[in-house]
């Protein structure tokens, strides 16, 4: 904002002092980036302190639309063992669960991606496939595996798949054909190419597909913990939801979101450390935090 | 000497050409090179859908050569080099570097495009050695390589660091990595700024001297064909055949300005006119 107030005859005087300029340039620009981030803070404060002054109040019944300060003290009431066993539980479902479904869709993809006949045989099933609502699967899976964990991680699997086998296999379909001539001058083995060319070209895809896969691995645990589960976060909804505790519920919306936000994170900061050859638009104002 | 030699030596000095326009029709084309041809293309025709193009394509260069290749677009000239290059090779004739077939990429011929086409993930070093092994691969031949063409210190930038110029650069040092006989090299300036080219020409020159390759340059600028070739070839637009052979023979260094390169460009002007490029 001191820019704008500065007179022509200000920008003259600073002009003659470049290197103190560029400091104090880049320092406005940090302190603006700063100043936008503090902005998407603002609706969620405004947001708790209505809730909390709401409850206060008296306007709502707060046993539908608990106070935060009510959803904190549930928290704490639970006991940090209880609260770490839930996350721990679905964090591991988790976990385990995108593991599966992204590492054959990473193998599948890829060789979807590589060869015209594995193309053939296999894109128009797994298109198929992807077209059924995933939770379409639970009775069947339910039926077959039991209420046990292998339904939900197979749910959790099921659901990771479809983005991230959508993402390489549109990377390595979308790889740059003249840095493949290049490759082929160079006389790569297929091997090589792959490894050397297609693999580092789809990697941004491929990122894109991860993320968004991790994010429906997260849904789907969700959804695998609210039919059947003894613990995890999807158990804390549904037993908060029999008991009529809406500050329970709340509090495992709040968790999952902190924990969403989290492997989210930790995935896009993966993600620029590994692309960080690339040459975007999106990379130049965004040294460091998830967006 | 006998006495076709001896024209030949006329031709070579360049007498005959300041004062004829055309002097391409008194010999066959690509024919007045001798055994130290390190490349050796006769394509007797490549069809294209309906068209055939190159037809009886002859050309000979030596170490050291550089030669343009000027015509319409369409008419050819990146397919030959794409042939050259043993990129393609459904074509009927032969590519021939340092007497062997050329009918799959070597090492032996280098290839500069028009853009620069880096791997954006690997750094300026690791694309100047890619594909690469043994000596051409060594950091210190990838590092002498980037000092020659400019770009020295700067082996661990990434592509995207560059500028159109400097990445241009470093596809030069690429091309010549693995120490080949052949540099093709399309449309390779045509992106740059007028006076990055410049630079770049004068580069060119230098690295084709000194590592004495045969130069095959396709480009669309007649002041280029005419400061950087020692020979331009001109196609014809419409039956993709070699149209015209134009010898330009001014010493080196070269001038940019001067009677004999406008004289060049003249000649190559009229040849461009008469192969209907324009």
């Amino acid at each position: 904002m001191i820019s704008e107030l500065q007179s022509p005859i200000g920008f003259v005087h600073t002009a003659s002092e470049p290197s103190g300029d560029v400091v104090a340039v880049a320092a406005r620009a940090g302190a603006r980036r700063l100043g936008l981030r503090l902005l998407g803070a603002l609706v969620p404060i405004a947001a708790l302190l209505i809730a909390e002054l709401a409850n206060r109040a008296g306007w709502v019944t707060s046993n539908l639309l608990p106070a935060p300060s009510d959803v904190i003290r549930a928290l704490f009431e639970l006991g940090w063992r209880a609260v770490a066993l839930h996350v721990a539980t679905s964090t591991a479902r988790v976990v385990a669960g995108y593991a599966l479904g992204a590492t054959s869709a990473v193998v599948v993809g890829s060789a979807v991606g590589l060869s015209r006949t594995a193309r053939a045989i296999l894109d128009p099933s797994f298109q198929a496939l992807r077209a059924i609502p995933s939770l379409a699967w639970v009775p069947l899976l339910l039926l077959w595996l039991g209420i046990d964990e292998a339904p939900k991680l197979a749910m959790i699997a099921i659901g990771a798949f479809f983005p991230v086998y959508m993402g390489v296999v549109a990377g390595i379909r979308g790889v740059d054909g003249k840095l493949v001539e290049v490759a082929r001058l160079m006389r790569l083995s297929p091997f090589a190419l792959v490894r050397r060319v297609l693999l580092p070209a789809a990697l941004p895809s491929v990122f894109t597909g991860l993320r968004n896969g991790l994010s429906l691995a997260w849904m789907f645990m969700v959804a695998a913990e609210l039919i059947a589960a003894t613990r995890g976060l999807g158990y804390l909804l549904t037993d908060g939801r029999e008991m009529g505790r809406a500050d329970l519920v709340l509090a495992a919306i709040v968790l999952l979101a902190i924990l969403g936000k989290a492997s989210d994170a930790a995935m896009a900061s993966l993600e620029r450390r590994s692309l960080a050859w690339r040459d975007a638009f999106e990379d130049n104002d965004s040294p460091g935090g998830a967006r | 000497m006998s006495l076709p030699l001896a024209l030949r030596g006329l031709f070579r000095e360049g007498a005959w050409h300041a004062a004829a326009p055309f002097a391409e029709g008194a010999h066959a084309p690509g024919a007045h090179l001798d055994g130290d041809a390190v490349l050796d293309v006769h394509v007797r025709g490549k069809r294209y859908g309906e068209r055939t193009l190159l037809n009886d394509f002859r050309l000979r260069m030596r170490p050291g050569e550089i030669v343009a290749l000027l015509g319409a677009s369409g008419c050819g000239k990146s397919t030959l080099l794409r042939l050259i290059a043993g990129l393609d090779s459904a074509y009927d004739g032969h590519v021939r570097v340092r007497g062997r077939a050329q009918d799959a990429p070597s090492t032996d011929v280098g290839f500069v495009f028009q853009e620069p086409r880096l791997f954006p993930w690997c750094s300026v070093a690791d694309n100047v050695a890619f594909g690469q092994s043994g000596t051409a691969a060594d950091g210190v031949h990838v590092a002498a390589l980037l000092a020659e063409v400019g770009m020295a210190g700067r082996e661990r930038a990434l592509p995207k660091e560059l500028s159109g110029g400097q990445a241009q650069r470093v596809a030069l040092a690429r091309g010549l990595a693995g120490q080949p006989r052949v540099l093709l090299l399309d449309e390779p300036f045509s992106a740059v700024d007028a006076f990055t080219r410049m630079k770049l020409q004068e580069m060119l020159v230098r690295l084709v001297q000194r590592h004495q390759v045969a130069a095959l340059v396709v480009t669309h600028d007649i002041d280029e064909a005419a400061w950087l070739a020692d020979r331009v070839l001109v196609l014809d637009a419409d039956s993709g055949r070699l149209r015209h052979d134009v010898d330009v023979p001014i010493v080196r260094p070269r001038g940019r300005e001067g009677g004999m390169l406008a004289a060049a460009r003249a000649r190559i002007f009229d040849a461009l006119r008469d192969a209907h490029a324009f």
